[in-house]
């Protein structure tokens, strides 16, 4: 098992290479570059700009010189805020987006699983209707029009909550964003759960357990769920990195400080440091979390050995 | 690596902690009175602080709260004394001495003196820093010189200190728009005994200070920036709000939700689309006013058919400028028939309004096809046109009505979009036939439009057209702005760019389509707030009423 887990973190070194390495040239690649503007920027100083963030040298030498201060740890400067460097740009923000995303981790989770089963008991009996019909809401609309219903609702009409922002930090700010990215993914994990359940509970082994006497609680809870959760599982994996990672318009509608925001923004205006900062810390985050996924499959299923 | 991990934990604990506590402040605060905060929506974050690093309007707005020019705008937008408490000019024109005040300080307490503009002048000029707006100060003696490297020693830059509280500036011509250009961000002064210390780090969070009527105390990325009232201000007794929070958010539909849930006080901008709400539900709150700038259509004019007035003149008369701003976009921007938007300082005399513009519209469209007819164009033998514009939902709407309204003249459009760096480097590559272009005025002056169509210089192997996307060129033009920028009487140089204009204007070198509104939303408890041609407005002449 050890020897499995170091081995597995052996070969997240040469993806994470050639990742960056990838990404460096394709961002190259794309017109345009981070200067540039609605008006013309006179060539003398396009060309101080240039050489202020080495982008006067060869291709090849910028990205040595990229990966040689990676190696030390410096992600460099960003262009686009230059008040900070991408890594105080990324500290600044990842606390707030891991947090955003656990919390919505946890209540999807928890929400979807419970639902999920629920219904997968109650199959076509009303509470499964019902739930259905709430898990579509979540799929259908997308956030960014959920995220506006939500703010129209309770912040502009019932006042109940801040329509947005993070000022004062209080917890009050986060209920919608967690409502909007959470709905979704708890709608995804119940449906999972929903059907890897009702086959669960036709299966052999629980007919025999029910014939065996035992009662409808103690089935599901002693039999039923580990194996119904092992697809569920599979999913919490890329479940929990598009969380903590595809938070975009979540931030960007309740203007929260996170670092989603800045995959898109930093790509769009051709922040080269910023988007490789990003892409290595989201990479990190993707690589973690499926050997974490992996791991917890042996805990579900003994089938599953690892060498 | 370490250090990246270390604050990201700690920055996790502080959130955590801030949470809490600030909720626990906030029960404990509420029903006190609190300080007067403004709670302001500005867009997206800035790039900097640094007054001479920044360009966008956004950035100018925390910026021009917290350091002060020579001069300053009142809340008109109208420059007035700032740091300056006088000033003389030489017959000539060229040599300006201005005083400062006496009772003038930093936040941190340290006197202003006149070495920090001249530190400021020589940083926004230096090459190693890179000031994109470098070149708004060219018309400084040596400046343009030592920006491209050709002088090396700053001190021979024409802004000097006489003295502790004596600044000269002295320039290459007589610069009518000066007063007004020294309130821009780019003639601020710098904090020179801070960047002694520290350098480039001068405006991170822990080493800013400013001239201003308030300090910057904490910036959020992608969330706020927060300032405080500066009491050494030496008008502070005047300034009523206490605390301004710059509110970061790119969503103007969010915005609004905001505003409507009382959060912000003023939004810098709204969407479009809803203006009608504002106007039947806040009515009165929607503030929608003329500022400096064009929005057109560039002519590439090395393109053979393009290069035919006939075609150009027949393009420009067939669009509808009418319905532009009430219909296509909806919140009545001003139809544009000449190039220097209304309300521009230094332009006494008539606007340019040509007579098609009073026409009829379906007597236009019958000339127009005549025209093309004429220039060899017809339903048997269409013009095909590639129109390329930055994406955008507001510049796609207005190709597709356009290029509906060029449809009767046998002109097929085919519509380009791409993002704005691209499509501006196309523009300045020359690559392309027509091209959607905005300018917002860097200065109040007619001649910063009407230098946009000025004939390229030869640079090299090859011509710089700068900003002259469409490559217009007319020597006659070219030598009345030549003549225009050495005249000192402000009437008689108004005159020669009002005829410059004509001539352009005449030959459609370029199509103006509308001149911008400003859009801002502000609630009634918000008092001092005035609509301005330059769109500029400092909160230290804003009160909030509970």
């Amino acid at each position: 098992m050890l020897t499995y887990v170091l081995r597995r973190l052996a070969s997240i070194i040469p993806v994470a290479f050639i990742a960056v390495t990838a990404c460096f040239f394709i961002l190259r690649l794309a017109p345009g570059g981070p200067f540039d503007q609605e008006r013309a920027l006179p060539p003398a100083i396009l060309r101080n700009l240039r050489a202020a963030y080495d982008l006067d040298q060869p291709l090849v030498i910028q990205y040595f010189i990229y990966i040689g201060r990676l190696l030390r740890g410096d992600l460099g400067p960003s262009m686009v805020v230059q008040d900070f460097t991408v890594s105080q740009l990324l500290a600044l923000g990842l606390p707030f987006s891991l947090m955003l995303g656990l919390f919505a981790f946890v209540i999807a989770t928890v929400a979807g699983i419970a639902a999920g089963t629920i219904a997968a008991v109650n199959q076509n009996k009303w509470p499964d209707y019902v739930l259905v019909l709430v898990v579509m809401i979540g799929l259908i609309i997308p956030n960014f029009l959920m995220g506006s219903i939500l703010q129209l609702v309770f912040g502009v009409y019932l006042r109940w909550l801040p329509a947005g922002g993070w000022q004062n930090g209080s917890m009050a700010h986060l209920v919608m964003p967690v409502i909007v990215l959470a709905w979704p993914h708890a709608a995804r994990i119940s449906r999972l759960m929903r059907g890897s359940m009702i086959e669960v509970l036709g299966s052999n082994y629980v007919r025999t357990a029910k014939a065996k006497g035992l009662g409808e609680r103690l089935v599901l809870s002693r039999h039923a769920i580990k194996p119904a959760l092992i697809p569920v599982v599979s999913y919490l994996g890329p479940g929990l990195s598009y969380l903590l990672t595809g938070s975009l318009i979540v931030e960007q509608i309740f203007s929260l400080p996170g670092i989603g925001r800045y995959f898109i923004n930093a790509a769009l205006s051709r922040d080269y440091g910023l988007v490789l900062g990003t892409v290595i810390l989201y990479m990190a985050i993707i690589l973690v979390l499926n050997l974490l996924v992996d791991l917890a499959y042996a805990w579900l299923d003994p089938k599953v050995r690892y060498r | 690596m370490s250090n990246l991990k270390e604050t990201i934990i700690m920055q996790f604990a502080t959130v955590l902690k801030g949470g809490l506590l600030a909720g626990f402040m906030a029960m404990a605060m509420s029903g006190s009175a609190l300080a007067v905060t403004l709670n302001l929506h500005n867009g997206g974050d800035p790039r900097t602080l640094d007054p001479h690093q920044v360009s966008g309007n956004w950035e100018d707005r925390p910026v021009s709260d917290y350091i002060e020019g020579l001069m300053t705008l009142d809340a008109v937008g109208s420059p007035i004394l700032g740091q300056a408490a006088s000033y003389d000019v030489s017959d000539d024109g060229l040599v300006y001495t201005f005083t400062l005040r006496d009772d003038i300080t930093w936040s941190d307490g340290t006197p202003v003196t006149a070495r920090d503009f001249v530190v400021g002048a020589q940083r926004m000029q230096d090459p190693a820093k890179a000031a994109d707006y470098a070149y708004l100060m060219h018309f400084i003696e040596n400046a343009e010189a030592i920006n491209s490297g050709e002088i090396t020693d700053f001190d021979e830059l024409g802004v000097k200190a006489l003295d502790d509280k004596t600044v000269e500036i002295t320039l290459n011509a007589p610069t009518p728009y000066l007063l007004a250009a020294l309130a821009h961000y780019t003639a601020y002064p710098v904090p020179a005994h801070v960047i002694d210390e520290v350098g480039d780090q001068w405006t991170a969070m822990e080493n800013i200070v400013g001239n201003g009527p308030y300090t910057p105390v904490e910036w959020v990325p992608g969330s706020f920036i927060r300032s405080v009232k500066n009491e050494n201000y030496y008008d502070a007794a005047n300034v009523q709000i206490d605390e301004v929070i710059y509110h970061i958010t790119e969503d103007d539909n969010a915005a609004l939700n905001r505003y409507r849930a009382g959060e912000f006080d003023i939004l810098s901008s709204f969407p479009a689309d809803q203006y009608q709400l504002l106007q039947d539900q806040y009515p009165g709150e929607a503030h929608v006013a003329p500022f400096l700038g064009v929005y057109y259509y560039v002519m590439n004019q090395t393109d053979p058919a393009l290069a035919d007035v006939r075609v150009r003149e027949a393009l420009s008369i067939s669009i509808n400028r009418e319905v532009i701003g009430p219909d296509v976009l909806g919140t009545g921007e001003l139809p544009a028939y000449g190039w220097v938007p209304p309300g521009t300082s230094n332009y006494e005399g008539e606007a340019y309004m040509p007579d098609w513009a009073s026409e009829d519209y379906g007597a236009r469209v019958e000339r127009a096809q005549a025209l093309m007819e004429e220039a060899g164009f017809g339903p048997d033998n269409p013009l095909n046109l590639q129109l390329r514009y930055n994406t955008n939902e507001n510049h796609r709407r207005i190709a597709v009505a356009i290029g509906a309204m060029w449809e009767p003249l046998g002109v097929n459009i085919e519509l380009f979009n791409a993002e704005v760096g691209p499509h501006y480097d196309a523009l300045q590559a020359g690559d392309f036939q027509i091209g959607r272009a905005g300018w917002l005025m860097d200065y109040d002056d007619a001649s910063n439009m009407l230098d946009l169509l000025k004939s390229g210089v030869s640079q090299g192997d090859g011509i710089n057209w700068g900003n002259n996307y469409g490559r217009y060129s007319n020597t006659e033009y070219d030598a009345l702005l030549a003549e225009a920028a050495t005249e000192l009487d402000l009437e008689a140089r108004a005159a020669l760019m009002h005829e410059a204009e004509a001539i352009a204007m005449d030959e459609f070198g370029v199509l103006p389509i509308y001149f911008y509104v400003s859009k801002w939303v502000v609630s009634p408890s918000i008092s001092g707030f005035e609509d301005n041609a330059v769109d500029r407005h400092l909160v230290r002449y804003m009160s909030k009423s509970e």
